[in-house]
């Protein structure tokens, strides 16, 4: 019954509606995301696995933003050479954030995909949402 | 028609983008409006280091130290840097909410209100947040139809939110944002210590040349000099100040928006919830936190029609756009899916928004119309195929 439900198949498949996971400022500006669990998703997934992926991925973003010696060596570097080093390297949030969308087509594939789920990367909405498609579930018959 | 010879026009997302940004390079630039008064900078900037090159470094050199132009060049290249890169990035703008995601917020917010009586003015859309022990709150853009994060602030100039929006400058012609305010800072230092040093050295040649020739045949040998002091001697002012006052912002950590609003100045007894009580924490947060990215992806390939067969770009956009099969075609020919399930709110203020975004026109565009272009190709492919 998984197997009816592959990321192609969902390319087909028609959208019933979908859910915004807002973003929490409790902590100031950095980037995290409520682990509150929507009512929408509560016949379609354990509220566990949802708030397991949420906070996996409020983990990486903080990864990201981290305040350490490696950022401020990073920019202390990158200011000597008039920032001109970006031109050839890779910044440390860049290279978190294909992290993170590596995680999110994993947990697409693995987990989302089959229930009829599929989570969209933050970043393709100006980091302020993760929106999480929900398809119709035709196949199975149920809603 | 010469759209037949075009088989593979590609419309970037730049192209599409809502707001009054001009763009150039192909997405890789991106600037604010007006720029007549940043042409006007790099006028000022580049003719008075030209001039100091041209008359005052010669003969310093010579006479005092070859390192004193190799210094100016230097300084002169880092300054130019920071301009341009001040000018040309992205200050960290948040894109519009596509409708799904406006719709969503409009019917929170109506939860939240709960029945308005018929007549009575609807509440003002605001959401309370506590961040470190202070209440902060988030306005609502109409424009862009989101929660402002904190911080952020909505640019009137460029037409769009910007996160830890600072202020628009229209010396770089550019807003001055969470993305490009270390940039600015640096600009605004570095050209302060250029002024001071062609100032100085423009007082030291003349002075020496005096000496030998006498006051007048040196401004006579030099005209520039008397061009290069009065320039330096207006800019010190202005250029050292404004780096005083965002020395003092950065630490406190402040923007200059948050500052002229008098938010954490004391008159409510709300403190500043971002500041971390220390100079050198607040300086190393401003100008050595990591780089945001931009969240704008200006060069990404619009996927222009779902069902054609796609050519080998829109392909590599798909890996992209994986995640959402139904991508932003809003702006596109193709039938929306997800609208026809959208709950039946469907408001005039979101409608009229999606008209606006795909009308929205560019200065500064390359001459052939994309909008036409967007649905041309997708028609001509079929045939061609």
């Amino acid at each position: 019954m998984a197997e009816t439900h592959s990321l192609q198949d969902l390319r087909q498949a028609a959208v019933a509606s979908k859910v915004f996971v807002q973003r929490d400022y409790s902590s100031g500006t950095i980037c995290k995301f409520q682990t509150k669990f929507p009512a929408e998703l509560e016949s379609r997934i354990d509220k566990q696995q949802f708030e397991e992926t949420v906070q996996t991925l409020n983990n990486l973003y903080a990864e990201a933003e981290k305040l350490g010696g490696r950022s401020y060596l990073e920019g202390c570097l990158a200011c000597l050479t008039a920032y001109t080093i970006f031109l050839c390297m890779e910044t440390h949030y860049e290279k978190v954030l294909k992290k993170i969308a590596k995680y999110i087509q994993e947990q697409n594939e693995k987990i989302y995909a089959p229930l009829g789920l599929l989570l969209t990367d933050p970043i393709e909405r100006g980091l302020r949402v993760v929106e999480i498609i929900i398809f119709e579930d035709r196949s199975i018959g149920s809603r | 028609m010469s759209a037949v010879m075009i088989t593979r026009k590609v419309t970037r997302k730049w192209e599409k983008l809502p707001g009054k940004n001009t763009f150039c390079c192909d997405g890789r630039v991106m600037m604010g409006r007006q720029k007549g008064v940043f042409y006007l900078t790099l006028f000022l900037i580049v003719g008075t280091c030209s001039l100091f090159f041209a008359f005052e470094c010669p003969y310093l050199a010579v006479h005092l130290s070859p390192a004193i132009p190799v210094f100016a060049v230097l300084l002169f290249v880092f300054v130019m840097a920071m301009l341009l890169r001040t000018s040309f990035s992205d200050p960290g703008v948040l894109p519009r909410a596509l409708p799904e995601e406006a719709n969503f917020i409009e019917m929170e917010i109506e939860a939240a209100n709960g029945n308005v009586m018929a007549g009575q003015r609807p509440p003002p859309r605001i959401k309370n947040v506590q961040i470190n022990n202070q209440i902060v709150k988030l306005k609502y853009c109409y424009t862009c139809k989101i929660f402002r994060p904190p911080r952020a602030s909505h640019c009137s100039i460029c037409d769009n939110c910007v996160d830890r929006f600072d202020h628009h400058c229209p010396w770089v012609g550019n807003c001055v944002g969470k993305r490009n305010y270390r940039y600015f800072y640096l600009f605004t230092l570095s050209l302060s210590l250029l002024t001071i040093y062609i100032f100085a050295f423009n007082i030291v040649h003349v002075v020496l040349r005096s000496v030998d020739s006498g006051f007048v045949n040196t401004i006579k040998e030099t005209p520039g000099t008397v061009l290069e002091v009065l320039v330096c001697f207006f800019t010190l002012w202005s250029v050292v100040g404004l780096t005083g006052f965002h020395t003092y912002l950065i630490s406190l950590n402040q923007t200059t928006n948050e500052d002229i609003k008098g938010s954490w100045s004391g008159k409510n007894r709300v403190q500043n919830p971002y500041s971390h009580k220390s100079i050198i924490k607040n300086c190393c947060e401003v100008l050595c936190s990591p780089t945001y990215p931009s969240v704008l992806d200006r060069r990404g390939v619009m996927l222009e029609d779902l069902s054609s067969p796609t050519p080998s770009d829109a392909s590599a956009a798909s890996t992209h756009q994986s995640s959402n099969p139904v991508s932003q075609t809003t702006k596109s020919s193709a039938p929306l899916i997800p609208n026809e399930h959208t709950p039946d709110e469907a408001k005039p203020g979101i409608g009229s928004g999606t008209q606006k975004s795909t009308s929205s026109p560019k200065e500064e565009k390359p001459p052939s119309p994309t909008s036409p272009n967007a649905v041309a190709p997708a028609v001509i492919k079929e045939s061609s195929h």
